[in-house]
């Protein structure tokens, strides 16, 4: 599988991705590279095999109240905002 | 003091020989003399530890404290620490101070632990180098020119230059295990589910598990001890009982059945390495351990499992870091997606960037069956097979990495190379098992792992196996020569 400069940056979009006009070339080489060599998979017979679901098969997940428990209040996490006003994270206008 | 072990150091101040402000001030010391070489530390916490090794002393003048009173520790930078920055490796986490700590964090605080800082590492724990941190490489106290391996390569670093008695590691792919191989120190990745996920930032949900670098598996025992056992804010925490991981050290290994599979032995394996591990193993049958081959059949398939499945989750993980509610944003935005895809595009660094986008790709409309529910598929494949080998044996053993650490910058523009650093390492995170790797000799004075793969929850037999051949060897006790006195 050989992705195209306009491949990239399709996915970059998907991925809300800047990427740099001059570095899409060196992903492209190396993203095929990766799609290529994990291409190596379809040799495997899956044909009667169940995909896993998860690392511990048949582990029932412990279960817990659904009860109100103790958070780190709104103005400590908003600390690490870049910009907030209010209590509310601020972004560029969405709506006109 | 920084030659003894962990458990060497808790004995020490139990009987008042030192107190945890000498030991800190120490440990302290080193780091100050030797980190410039190494780069292991991302930050370090002068006042911050002192302040914290004084109230310890304090604690145990009272006859009080927790299992680790005193000690000082390191955490890799990828748990949330409480007040303290926590970056992750990444510009995109370079002003983020954790408002709460790691599940993990705060059971070594509440044991007594005095934290000397946060360990540098690959961003994102993507990475077998640790070239991929944006606070640059660490670097190798074996030989300052080549890698200690990566994501945990600053945690492992620390230890084997005793900067720290003890770090503590995330292991993704291989990402413990594998540096301590490079660096020859001790490192286990537990079954996934036995230690919380809570507050460590998360890379690949399904895969990460975090554990401990050390000197010793009597050290790693101590500290496994605290770390694992459930939490009820880890929805995948398993609510298991925890061994006494220490008292069950003394087992022997006289009829341990070992197996050895011959797929780790192939052509890809440094023969110098594959001679030390075979070596290593033949200490076990010494002790009165049977060893067998064993078989791996879809072992061919875990690299390429791991690096579709691993880059589908952090796709989607990393998809939090939009320079909304914390982390780096870009200045002046057009708009909301120009502030996404700019914010993004300056935070995360190239190796971050290559796999986000491997798994927004396998992920997309189309793709997905041929590349994502494929791997789930051949993932359980490679589940199967451990299972089948445990059938047989109690632990599998081989090498951790297919050769010595290597040299920085040698496999940067090849990430298929740089992947197949982990070749040994990525089944056993697919599968979910626990893994530890020992120091088992050295190829042309670097240092060789032996990996010991154990069942679900086996932890207790693994350490205890290691325990044992370090009462036979000496390996783990070599210190770099730069870094003796």
């Amino acid at each position: 599988m050989s992705l195209t400069p306009d491949d990239v940056k399709a996915i970059a979009r998907l991925a809300r991705l800047a990427i740099a006009e001059q570095d899409i070339p060196a992903y492209a080489k190396n993203l095929s590279s990766i799609l290529e060599f994990v291409a190596q998979l379809e040799k495997a017979d899956t044909a009667s095999v169940q995909p896993m679901a998860h690392p511990l098969v048949g582990l029932t997940q412990p279960m817990r109240e659904d009860a109100a428990v103790a958070q780190v209040d709104r103005d400590r996490y908003q600390q690490n905002a870049p910009q907030v006003e209010a209590g509310l994270y601020l972004v560029p206008k969405v709506v006109e | 003091m920084h030659k003894k072990s962990l458990a060497e150091l808790a004995r020490d101040l139990k009987a008042k020989k030192v107190s945890s402000e000498e030991l800190t001030r120490a440990f302290l010391e080193r780091i100050e003399r030797f980190n410039p070489k190494l780069n292991a530390f991302i930050s370090v916490l002068k006042d911050s530890a002192l302040a914290e090794a004084r109230a310890s002393d304090k604690r145990i003048a009272a006859g009080q404290g927790g299992p680790l009173e005193g000690l000082p520790i390191v955490h890799k930078d990828i748990f949330c620490t409480e007040g303290v920055r926590t970056t992750c490796g990444s510009k995109m986490l370079d002003n983020f101070v954790s408002p709460y700590d790691a599940t993990v964090v705060e059971r070594l605080k509440k044991a007594g632990t005095v934290l000397l800082g946060k360990a540098n590492m690959d961003e994102f724990a993507m990475g077998s180098s640790n070239e991929t941190s944006f606070y640059g490489p660490v670097k190798n106290p074996w030989d300052e020119t080549r890698v200690p391996g990566g994501s945990s390569g600053g945690s492992a670093a620390i230890v084997a230059a005793r900067l720290a008695p003890a770090a503590t590691a995330t292991d993704t792919g291989g990402s413990i295990r594998q540096p301590a191989a490079l660096v020859g120190a001790t490192g286990i990745k537990p079954t996934y589910g036995r230690v919380s996920r809570y507050g460590i930032v998360a890379f690949a949900s399904s895969l990460d598990q975090a554990g401990i670098i050390t000197y010793s598996a009597e050290d790693a025992a101590m500290i496994m001890r605290v770390m694992a056992g459930h939490d009820e804010r880890d929805s995948t925490s398993v609510d298991k009982p925890v061994p006494d991981y220490v008292a069950g050290l003394g087992e022997s290994v006289k009829g341990l059945r070992i197996g050895v599979p011959k797929e780790f032995f192939d052509k890809g394996l440094d023969a110098k390495v594959a001679a030390a591990v075979q070596d290593a193993i033949g200490v076990y049958k010494k002790l009165g351990a049977t060893v067998q081959e064993a078989s791996l059949p879809n072992f061919w398939l875990s690299v390429p499992t791991y690096y579709v499945v691993a880059p589908a989750e952090c796709s989607s993980n990393l998809a939090r870091f939009d320079g909304v509610r914390y982390g780096h944003r870009c200045t002046d935005p057009m708009d909301l997606t120009d502030l996404y895809m700019r914010s993004r595009g300056e935070g995360f660094g190239a190796e971050v960037k290559r796999r986000i986008m491997t798994g927004t790709y396998v992920l997309s409309a189309g793709y997905y069956d041929a590349y994502y529910l494929k791997a789930q598929k051949t993932r359980s494949l490679i589940r199967q097979d451990f299972l089948e080998a445990f059938k047989q044996v109690d632990v599998i053993m081989g090498p951790t990495a297919p050769g010595t650490a290597f040299k920085l910058g040698e496999k940067t523009d090849d990430p298929i190379t740089m992947y197949l650093n982990d070749i040994y390492a990525n089944g056993v995170n697919l599968a979910g098992l626990p893994g530890l790797s020992i120091p088992a000799g050295f190829v042309d004075g670097l240092p060789v792992g032996l990996q010991i793969i154990g069942n679900y929850f086996d932890e207790g037999r693994m350490l205890a196996a290691a325990h044992q051949y370090q009462r036979e060897t000496d390996w783990h006790l070599r210190l770099p020569k730069n870094y003796e006195n």
